[in-house]
């Protein structure tokens, strides 16, 4: 009888199984048990498994200047393996020591890439070399030690030399008109249609019994436009006093609720109606930009006030609040220093303060000699740069037309 | 002393930032004032809240005009705020999962990015307005406009293509923005800085009291 040298069904089935899946077994046996005996993998030291990364070269350092001391820059030129090769660099840790040949302590790291760090750490008067280690994946190389270094505190910041010396002649300027304001009356002011037409807004208010609604800005009281803008609020409310008009100032900053109470109160008894001025006249909407664009389009569209005053730091919600008191018929006073927003303004209201218009409001309104002369010191201000930039003009078209070599001026104000 | 000290605050806290700008160390001083205006402000947003909730709260109370929207004022106030504070489930309160998250991201953001999409029909109105031709200076914004707004499509250049480079529309449209708006634009930031240097002496000086309730 013939042997029949097959194997049974279920063993050849068997067989199958183990061929398919035996390769899959190892690999899952060797990652899984093979894991337990990785290097580094239960926080020991990586053991090299390919060549270290290049080193950084070139390590300097140096103290950072016109600072207040305790920084050190480091700048290194990059590991030749950053960015390329098996030997890639992952990241760089800056180290520091007082002993040029040992004692280094790792300060911080960077990203690759990077040739340049910060030191904050370092004190005063203190030598320091730096060393970069360049880390790869399995590997690290370390750079020469750079020379010494040591951070120093600076008295005067000489990066900011041009703008002191600028400020110096334009306060001078400032305080020298305001002591000749004293002595000197009928100083010439331009007029500024969006002031003289703060009477009719409150008089037209007055007429149609409607309110006047004031909007100091979204900003607190460290930007000078809020400042700005509670200084004609002060003003303001001293008139609508007067004719007994009615003021309503919602505000998005705690601060600012409290400075504006102050400052509609004094000049509600400035105007002998202090029984006239209310707390709730001036209340808190809340910090959220938008949340307080949406609650003044709906205070608007509910009143409909005669006048609306947009005076302060706007953003985005500029042309909302705007436009929206537009389509109410409420005469809008709008004043910011935001570039930005100042076209919004001009399109979507009666009169608009541009930019140092909105600074010269209050002296404008007072008609205070003081305040006055300050204006006029600005002034000086204005023809310095005025002439700067001709000369600079000038001087860069005889440098491009006759090929002359004369100075470029925008270095003196590279500090401002 | 109700004003002189304010004053006095005012001026010694505004020449030690203006010293602080020039010379590094008095950073320190500058680093130290800007904490106690954060430490303020911070105590003064309840301030804020409680007059948010008793204006509300009166107009409810006596029926004033629109009371209703009182009510949703109060209930949205409580609705955000105690999720916020006890049921953060012992996470930060903006961490993603805390109801304070779910509602931020589900209410408050869209109704933020509503408001904030109302900018463009409102640019389309506002223009409309600024953009009609009643005299000179309106004609000479009209053509600026409508010579960067075709600039900055690419129909504005196909039209133009049969010109040559440089003298197309979209050419005109960089030609406005790098020169006559660049140049407009400095000249009121120079004055906006010269006003802020004045305003700023005025205030340090004592001349200019009104932000602080005096004449």
């Amino acid at each position: 009888m013939k042997k029949i040298n097959r194997l049974h069904p279920t063993s050849k089935s068997k067989l199958l199984f183990v061929t398919l899946f035996l390769p899959f077994f190892l690999l899952w046996g060797s990652f899984v048990f093979g894991a337990e005996e990785a290097p580094g993998s239960a926080g020991e030291p990586p053991i090299a498994t390919q060549a270290p990364p290049a080193p950084p070269t070139n390590v300097s350092a140096k103290d950072i200047p016109n600072d207040k001391g305790g920084a050190i820059s480091v700048s290194w030129e990059k590991s030749a393996d950053d960015g390329a090769s098996a030997k890639n660099v992952t990241k760089y840790e800056i180290l520091r020591s007082t002993n040029k040949d040992e004692g280094y302590e790792v300060i911080g790291n960077t990203s690759p890439g990077a040739t340049s760090f910060s030191d904050n750490s370092a004190n005063n008067k203190v030598l320091y070399f730096y060393k970069i280690r360049a880390l790869s994946s399995s590997n690290s190389s370390e750079s020469l030690p750079s020379a010494p270094a040591f951070a120093k505190r600076q008295w005067f910041d000489f990066s900011r030399l041009s703008l002191f010396i600028l400020s110096l002649i334009i306060g001078s300027a400032i305080f020298y008109f305001i002591e000749k304001a004293k002595s000197e009356k009928g100083l010439f002011i331009r007029k500024i249609a969006g002031l003289e037409a703060v009477d009719d807004a409150v008089g037209r208010a007055t007429e149609m019994g409607r309110k006047i609604i004031f909007i100091p800005g979204i900003m607190d009281m460290d930007s000078m436009q809020t400042i700005a803008g509670v200084t004609i609020l002060g003003r303001v409310a001293k008139l609508t006093a007067e004719y007994e008009a009615k003021l309503e100032v919602p505000v998005c900053r705690s601060l600012v609720m409290v400075t504006c109470r102050e400052v509609v109160k004094e000049a509600y008894l400035n105007a002998g109606r202090s029984d006239a001025y209310n707390d709730d006249m001036v209340y808190y909407i809340t910090d959220d930009q938008f949340g307080y664009a949406a609650a003044l389009d709906g205070l608007f569209l509910r009143e409909k006030p005669a006048a609306v005053f947009l005076q302060g730091q706007f953003y985005a919600e500029a042309l909302i609040l705007a436009e929206t008191a537009n389509s109410v018929g409420a005469i809008q006073i709008a004043g910011t220093a935001m570039p930005t927003q100042l076209p919004f303004f001009v399109a979507a209201c009666d009169y608009t303060l541009i930019g140092e218009e909105l600074f010269a409001a209050s002296a404008y309104l007072s008609k205070d000699p003081k305040l006055l002369g300050s204006l006029k010191g600005q002034d000086v201000g204005k023809l310095i740069f005025l002439l700067a930039i001709l000369i600079g003009v000038v001087f860069l078209t005889l440098n491009s037309v006759l090929g002359l070599n004369l100075p470029d001026l925008r270095g003196l104000f590279s500090g401002i | 002393m109700r004003r002189e000290v304010p004053l006095i605050l005012t001026a010694i806290v505004g020449i030690t930032m203006i010293i602080a700008h020039f010379i590094p160390p008095f950073n320190i001083l500058k680093g130290l004032f800007e904490d106690w205006f954060f430490i303020i402000t911070a105590f003064a947003i309840y301030l804020g809240v409680l007059n948010l909730i008793k204006i509300n709260a009166d107009k409810l109370y006596k029926k004033q005009k629109d009371w209703p929207f009182g009510i949703v004022v109060i209930l949205g106030f409580f609705l955000i705020t105690i999720p916020g504070i006890f049921f953060s489930g012992g996470r930060s309160f903006q961490d993603p999962g805390t109801p304070f998250y779910y509602l931020y991201m589900n209410i408050y953001y869209p109704l933020s990015a509503t408001m904030f999409a109302l900018l463009a029909f409102f640019v389309a109105s506002a223009s409309y307005r600024a953009f009609r031709a009643r005299n000179v200076e309106a004609t000479m914004l009209l053509l600026a406009a409508f010579v960067l707004m075709l600039g900055r499509v690419p129909i504005g250049d196909w039209i133009t293509s049969w010109l040559p480079e440089g003298y197309r529309l979209g050419n005109a449209a960089d030609w406005i923005m790098n020169f006559p708006m660049t140049a407009g634009q400095k000249a009121i930031m120079i004055g906006i800085a010269l006003g802020v240097v004045s305003s700023a002496l005025r205030v340090i000086l004592g001349l200019e009291r009104t932000y602080m309730g005096g004449e």
